[in-house]
């Protein structure tokens, strides 16, 4: 059939023999370094802890139950739910929330604005946002602690122009680690929702205002619903990293605001550490992501049927 | 005479130093059907966004019923419109399209689901009322966008070619499915196209446009049988416009003298004085063949092609050796099989077939 | 008049969009203006000098300044360029691959870097390099960097590879070129700002690492990150501004690089490219 010479492209490739040979070498160090070294890690969460960093190899439960049960100062207490680490990952989902909020009601006015801008000045408009992606995050992290500090220019600033008596201190809370998880991602929410609004077909906004709606309504009903795929990305695209982030907790929240990133580095580094149960934690969070990373699979997959 | 639903006076719409549209005047009265006919680039859709309301006019007045409209957003206007590409949204269902106008304009729950129920089956898609528009056919998400603009009961539909995404078969069944839309409700329609037959076949009145300004308006038969110019005679349909003056004036008809000399008689719309020069223009159809030099208004000259078209043949026939007219015969008769190319042959124009046009 | 009519503009989205980058950008004027203070505190303004600078070259830290600045760009250099000639050939492999069993699942093993918590990363190649014996220092650093860097050199290296047509090659293939003459002079002229991104993208993920750099070090071996890191640690001092607003210059050069590789790519894809034909 003459359908065919249309369809034999895509099969009878040049390359296509070599495929292969053109992917084993991605396949080779990814697999053997990345997927192999996290299926150990999965080993590792259940062996046995040796107290100079490193495991015995002996199978036990030991890391998870540390990290939900509390069984008293020699182990021999009643089971209690440990709420410690719990509470530790549940700050961390509750700071990844709350960073990506600030980056979705930031960023989507952002997106949106230079999407529609004239091609020439979109481009500007763009790389000025991409810029500070390109700059090395700790040097961001560690700017922003500049900026905020007790005594920096932030305070000073505001406290010259007679808003504030008392300098705030924002450094060591929560809101600080939520301000850099939110300027060390920022950029990750606004090139998605500014791809899926710069597809969108604004001839629908015409519609909808023909039909009689107004200005907000239309972005409500009409426009968010449509380019959602590219905010669902860009939340996604926010919050996994800062799920997992080590430096702007580690730099702008105390003790108070540790984070998940800081009690797995924690495991790893001098005597305090604990292998076993780090993996067990890295297992943990491994698996939060991947919940994240399936509800939003779902959710984009109902936006193509739709 | 029924009364005014859109008056138009001498709109104009300027893109920076590009004029799109000037000196745009017409009324179209209720319950009409009025198209705007005219090629690509000539304005239509201009026109048609400003009465929307997504354009502002440089200059003139837009009245609905007597009312200027310019100050209200296209969401105040009683105006809806049917998008060429449909505009449907993506992310509701064939239900909740038609009814968004409906609950935008703030009706009841229950009103709504009444008369998207109504509108459902009036357009024949009772069965995929629950669906999206992707899992729709063209002419499925066509009447969907039909249903959705005419379901708040605008005063005026605007439909911006709605047919042309459409295949041949599904565009004739649509433009009598449109007709019947249209008497069942009454609405006012301004329809767009560049399809000729299109306008011809459903249009109580046509507008003709080119390069934003309006030709001619006038019935179907007004703009075939008698153009205002050379521009509205050539778009519709096919004509011979052959250069002459008009050598006596004083008769019912014209009697006109062309470029190669030969005299004949033609009508014009307009008051004409003799030595008006300007153009002659027959329609291929209107004119016959013939070895033997007939009565009446004809010309003469030497066979010098024909074509066979199926449903008609087409001879080329020239006058003088830079002259040339089309002639049309039907097929159903055998006259051309005679005739063979270089013979001398003589044309007979039929009554009031010849119109004369000043430009 | 009516002029509520744009659909395209919203009010305060532009407010917003300055306030957007005034976060964006606030931080790193800052602390650019105060690496040139000539205070030693970094409370107290007193006046404009290099001597930060200077610091960073000839003080007491230059020298572990150095050796890092130097692992950093050599890791980085060797990592992008590895990850680089992999993300190439996987993408030439999966886009001009046809469709083949397990496609969906090579390309899921590609992105796992970017799916899998960058601390993740870390401490899973920590636990196998301690299991295979694996010594940490410099070549770890860089094995966990060219794993790291694949899918960021992979992306905009399929992206362009998907826009071209497969005719080329074919047309090509045709006129007698070799798969190697193939792939040389007719794909990678085409492919090669893609390639130029990623390899500049692979560059920057390089060397902006902290979290798995930290992991993988071992003792001894620093990188600009992990230095600037432990500097940092015991408080801000005036030399490190200096130093990050060198690195924030040296970021600005690869933007705007990458910017002009871009511009490139904007153009249509060159239909002239001639295949060198043999008999
Ligand atoms: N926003 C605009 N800015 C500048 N010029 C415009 C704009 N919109 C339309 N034009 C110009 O105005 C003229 C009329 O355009 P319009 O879309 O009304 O044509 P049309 O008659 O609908 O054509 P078509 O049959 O191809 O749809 C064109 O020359 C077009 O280039
Ligand atoms: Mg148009």
């Amino acid at each position: 059939m003459a359908a065919n010479i249309g369809t034999g492209r895509a099969v009878s490739s040049t390359f296509a023999p070599l495929r292969i040979w053109l992917l084993l070498p991605g396949w080779l160090s990814i697999g053997f370094f990345l997927l192999i070294p996290v299926l150990l890690m999965l080993v590792y969460s259940f062996l046995t802890k040796e107290f100079r960093g490193g495991v015995i190899w002996e199978p036990t439960l030991a890391a998870y139950d540390q990290f939900f049960f509390d069984r008293g100062l020699f182990g021999d207490d009643p089971r209690r739910i440990e709420w410690k680490y719990i509470s530790i990952f549940w700050r961390s989902i509750w700071q990844a929330g709350g960073a990506t909020l600030l980056c979705l009601i930031i960023g989507f006015p952002t997106a949106f604005f230079i999407a529609t801008r004239p091609d020439r000045t979109k481009v500007i408009w763009l790389l000025l946002v991409t810029v500070p992606y390109w700059v090395n995050l700790l040097i961001r992290t560690v700017s922003m602690k500049f900026l905020i500090r007790d005594n920096g220019p932030m305070n000073d600033f505001l406290q010259y122009i007679g808003l504030i008596n008392e300098p705030l201190q924002l450094i060591n809370t929560n809101i600080a680690v939520q301000i850099g998880l939110f300027y060390s991602y920022l950029p990750f929410m606004v090139l998605p929702i500014f791809a899926a609004v710069e597809r969108y077909n604004f001839t629908l906004s015409e519609a909808a205002s023909d039909l009689y709606a107004d200005k907000w309504t239309i972005l409500r009903r009409i426009v968010i619903p449509v380019v959602s795929p590219g905010i669902f990305a860009g939340c996604i695209l926010v919050f996994v990293p800062s799920l997992g982030a080590f430096l702007a907790p580690d730099l702008l929240g105390g003790a108070k605001s540790f984070m998940i990133g800081s009690l797995i580095e924690e495991q790893f580094k001098g005597n305090i550490g604990n292998w076993p149960f780090g993996a067990a934690s890295s297992m943990i969070l491994l698996s939060l992501v991947l919940v994240a990373l399936f509800f939003y699979a779902r959710a984009q997959s109902q936006g193509e049927r739709a | 005479m029924s009364e005014t639903a859109i008056q138009l006076e001498s709109v104009r719409k300027d893109f920076g130093d590009f004029t799109a549209l000037s000196e745009v005047s017409f009324e179209i009265s209720d319950n009409e059907f009025f198209t705007l006919l005219g090629p690509s680039g000539c304005g239509k859709t201009t026109l048609l966004r400003l009465i929307a309301g997504f354009l502002n006019t440089t200059g003139g007045t837009i009245r609905l019923f007597g009312e200027e409209i310019e100050a209200l957003p296209p969401n105040k206007r009683p105006i809806n419109t049917v998008f060429q590409n449909y505009a449907l949204f993506p992310h509701m269902t064939v239900r909740d399209n038609i009814g968004f106008g409906l609950s935008m304009l703030g009706w009841s729950r229950s009103d709504v689901a009444t008369r998207v129920d109504e509108m459902v089956s009036m357009v024949k898609l009772d069965q995929f009322a629950e669906r999206r528009p992707s899992q729709l056919s063209g002419g499925q998400q066509q009447r969907v966008a039909l249903a959705r603009a005419m379901a708040p009961k605008p005063k005026v539909l605007l439909l911006d070619e709605p047919l042309s995404a459409l295949d041949l078969k599904l565009r004739q069944e649509m433009r009598l499915e449109l007709k019947r839309l249209q008497n069942e409700t009454g609405i006012t329609f301004i329809f767009v196209t560049h399809d000729q037959e299109e306008a011809l076949s459903m249009s109580d009145r046509i507008a003709v446009m080119s390069a934003g300004k309006v030709q001619q308006i006038g019935s179907a038969v007004d703009i075939y049988e008698f153009p205002e110019n050379r521009f509205v005679a050539g778009f519709i349909g096919e004509t011979n416009l052959i250069e002459a003056e008009v050598i006596d004036a004083s008769a019912d008809a014209l009697t006109c003298q062309l470029v190669n000399g030969a005299v004949l008689t033609a009508r014009s719309l307009h008051e004409i004085t003799k030595g008006q020069k300007g153009w002659v223009s027959i329609r291929p159809e209107r004119m016959t063949l013939s070895k033997t030099k007939p009565k009446g208004n004809s010309l003469s000259g030497t066979l010098t092609g024909a074509t066979y078209l199926g449903t008609d043949n087409q001879y080329a026939v020239g006058l003088t050796d830079d002259l040339s007219l089309n002639v049309r015969h039907q097929n159903r008769t055998s006259v051309g099989a005679a005739m063979t190319t270089g013979e001398p042959v003589h044309i007979s124009i039929a009554d009031n077939a010849a119109r004369f046009l000043v430009d | 008049m009516n002029r509520g009519v744009d659909l395209r503009r919203y009010f305060g989205f532009f407010p917003m969009t300055l306030l957007c980058l005034f976060i964006l950008y606030a931080p790193l004027i800052i602390v650019t203006v105060y690496s040139l203070n000539d205070s030693r505190s970094i409370t107290s303004w007193e006046g404009i000098s290099l001597r930060w600078y200077a610091e960073i070259f000839t003080g007491p830290e230059s020298e572990k300044f150095r050796k890092a600045a130097w692992n950093s760009l050599t890791i980085a250099v060797m990592a992008a360029t590895t990850a680089t000639i992999i993300a190439t050939a996987a993408a030439i492999g999966m886009i001009r691959g046809g469709s083949f069993r397990g496609k969906s699942a090579s390309f899921a093993l590609i992105s796992l870097p970017i799916m899998v918590p960058e601390i993740v990363t870390a401490v899973a190649t920590l636990i196998f390099f301690s299991a295979i014996g694996f010594k940490l220092g410099t070549l770890s650093i860089l094995v966990a960097h060219i794993v790291f860097c694949i899918p960021f050199a992979y992306m905009p290296i399929n992206a362009r590879l998907q826009g071209i047509d497969a005719s080329y090659e074919e047309a090509a293939h045709d006129l007698y070129a070799s798969r190697w003459q193939i792939f040389w002079h007719v794909m990678m002229p085409i492919m090669s700002p893609g390639i130029i991104s990623g390899f500049l993208l692979a560059f920057i993920i390089s060397l902006d690492d902290f979290i798995i750099t930290n992991f993988v070090k071992g003792a001894g071996v620093e990188t600009l990150p992990t230095a600037i890191f432990g500097s940092v640690k015991q408080g801000i001092k005036p030399n490190i501004m200096a130093l990050s607003t060198l690195l924030l210059l040296l970021s600005i050069l690869l933007v705007t690089a990458s910017y002009f590789v871009g511009q490139r790519r904007e153009k249509p894809v060159p239909t002239n490219q001639k295949p060198e034909t043999e008999a």
